[in-house]
């Protein structure tokens, strides 16, 4: 295995100076960087942090361990969803026993110094990394955001290392932190998609879902239509190709950072693959997004905002919402920050879609805290990550439709959809 | 009787182990694919599913998707209800991970070798495995 040049202040950590905890997280940042043939370490300006998500006693022994030891992180440091909504998990059903140490572990993510943002889209309330600038994220959706929309570097942070990498301000100098990785590998080329498909949110998560599935791990370009994406858009675009297909870089040509043109996102280099994706395949991928339920199926949750739900999509929904009456057999659940809830306060859109009977939890989701009663079977979303993992990690029948398609199911109490867009 | 081939792979943590051998050629999230209450695969769309993995040694290509992977194998390894090793057909930095805070943690050597594509493929139709030390895999 190589050897790894390291700094003074790496050593320093190394011997257990600086505390027990900076060793532990020093230590394996090093072992990480012979891991992937990193030759070097690199400084980071900035973190954001999944091993917040509880799993057990050993994620929070590993949290407090760090935390005991004297670790301080030493960047800017974001923290993803939690195990719990701290004030709100009694109304649901989440054991005592699971809330408890959940609770402790976000005690010592804070302890460390970490802002208590508690959000899978951290870049929807906080301060976002610049293009090329080094940060060490977690969280798939997050990561992906981070890379293709924002055009900073991040590797793709597997829980535990991410925290290591914000307590020592290192990371191993391999993968996406380099130019030469960030490069196109796949050509995705949108001319076949209908316009009419293209205008509305729901080409979005689908489009990357199947993107998911064509690229598999490798960095797509997309190119060949004429659209103007807003950011909600390619925040579920990612977060789908993320899910389906490990991704977590894309480029657009003209819509991101590092793909002005076709040749730079490909850094003149071609294309290994090619896909052509049109209607057909699109309906396939929002057919395989739903598992176990289709049309006019009962339905008794409605849930949204994975990632995060943003202000603009409080926005959309309120306006879908307003003056309609709910059926009382279908709940209504909104995913979101404690942020992004301050600011639909202000803004009046909590108000219409509370009277409409929506529900809010905060800091966490339905994949990361077990929160649904036995009696909630039938789901349906928006979001193609919670269709994605739903039915395996929930064991839960879901339908995916577009925010408009849930909306209307909501008041109607069975799944309904709007075909039009999908028929030729 | 043949006399079984010795593989040589690249040790990303090392040490050794033999055991039971469970293969499989697709890639698993352990996040949402793996139990670690009962080491019980339960994505229902992988090959593996229903199949326990706690106490065998796992020949898997690679990890795949969530992040989250390390801590659910970390909490598997405290329960014992980890594998107790790991052939990969690429380099798996997940796995590795997973492994080397394992052992800061509790202690327990998992190791993890990652082997070349078809020496990964000779894997298939092997009932025991042990893995030593240097990466050196040899099937039974």
């Amino acid at each position: 295995m190589s050897s790894i040049k390291l700094a003074d202040r790496d050593h320093t950590l190394l011997s257990g100076e600086a505390g027990e905890g900076p060793r532990l997280a020093m230590s394996i940042v090093v072992r990480m960087a012979q891991v992937v043939n990193a030759p070097e370490l690199l400084d980071i300006s900035g973190a954001h942090i999944d091993s917040s998500l509880y799993q057990g006693p050993a994620t929070l022994e590993f949290a407090e361990r760090l935390a005991d030891g004297g670790s301080r992180v030493q960047v800017p440091t974001t923290l993803n969803v939690s195990g719990v909504d701290v004030d709100g998990w009694r109304d649901w059903s989440v054991p005592e026993d699971w809330a408890g140490p959940a609770r402790r572990q976000m005690e010592a993510y804070e302890r460390m110094g970490c802002e208590p943002t508690w959000t899978c889209a951290p870049y929807q309330t906080q301060a976002r990394p610049v293009l090329g600038e080094q940060v060490a994220w977690g969280e798939s959706s997050a990561i992906i955001f981070a890379n293709s929309v924002l055009g900073a570097r991040t590797e793709r942070y597997p829980d535990l290392l991410d925290i290591c990498c914000a307590v020592t301000g290192r990371a191993p100098f391999a993968g996406l932190h380099l130019t030469e990785n960030r490069k196109g590998q796949v050509l995705i080329d949108l001319a076949r998609v209908p316009s009419k498909l293209a205008d509305d949110p729901a080409f979005y998560p689908v489009l990357g879902h199947w993107i998911g599935l064509q690229a598999a791990g490798r960095n797509p370009v997309l190119d060949g239509l004429s659209v103007q994406p807003e950011e909600d858009d390619l925040k579920a675009l990612g977060a789908a190709m993320a899910s389906s297909g490990s991704v977590a870089l894309f480029h657009w040509v003209g819509h991101t950072p590092e793909a002005p043109d076709i040749a730079t996102a490909f850094q003149e280099t071609e294309p290994v693959e090619c896909f052509s994706v049109g209607l057909e395949d699109l309906r396939e991928a929002r057919d395989d997004l739903g598992s176990g339920l289709s049309e006019s199926d009962g339905l008794d949750l409605v849930v949204l905002g994975s990632p995060h739900f943003s202000l603009s999509e409080f926005k959309r929904l309120a306006a879908l919402v307003q003056g309609r009456e709910r059926s009382p057999a279908v709940r209504m659940l909104i995913t979101t920050s404690r942020g992004v809830r301050m600011l639909a306060h202000k803004a009046g859109y909590l108000g219409i879609v509370e009277a409409f009977g929506a529900e809010l939890t905060v800091d966490t989701c339905i994949l990361t805290t077990p929160m649904l009663p036995d009696d909630i079977r039938r789901l349906m979303t928006n979001s193609a990550k919670y269709a994605y993992y739903a039915p395996g990690l929930l064991e839960r029948a879901v339908a995916f439709g577009s925010l408009r398609d849930c909306v209307e199911s909501a008041v109607i109490g069975r799944v309904t959809r709007d075909d039009g867009i999908w028929i030729v | 009787m043949t006399p079984s081939p010795t593989l040589v792979g690249c040790s990303l943590v090392p040490g050794s182990v033999e055991a039971q051998l469970l293969y499989t050629s697709e890639p698993l999230s352990f996040w949402g694919g793996y139990d670690a209450r009962s080491g019980e695969v339960i994505d229902r769309r992988h090959q593996l599913v229903g199949q326990n993995g706690a106490g065998h040694i796992m020949a898997i290509p690679a990890t795949r998707g969530s992040s989250t992977t390390t801590a659910v194998l970390l909490e598997a390894v405290r329960r014992g209800t980890a594998p107790v090793g790991f052939l990969t057909r690429e380099p798996d930095s997940f796995l590795a991970l997973a492994a080397i805070v394992a052992a800061e943690l509790y202690g327990r050597v998992l190791p993890v070798v990652a082997l070349d594509p078809l020496d990964f493929d000779v894997l298939r139709t092997a009932d025991r495995v042990r893995i030593e030390e240097s990466g050196v895999v040899i099937p039974n």
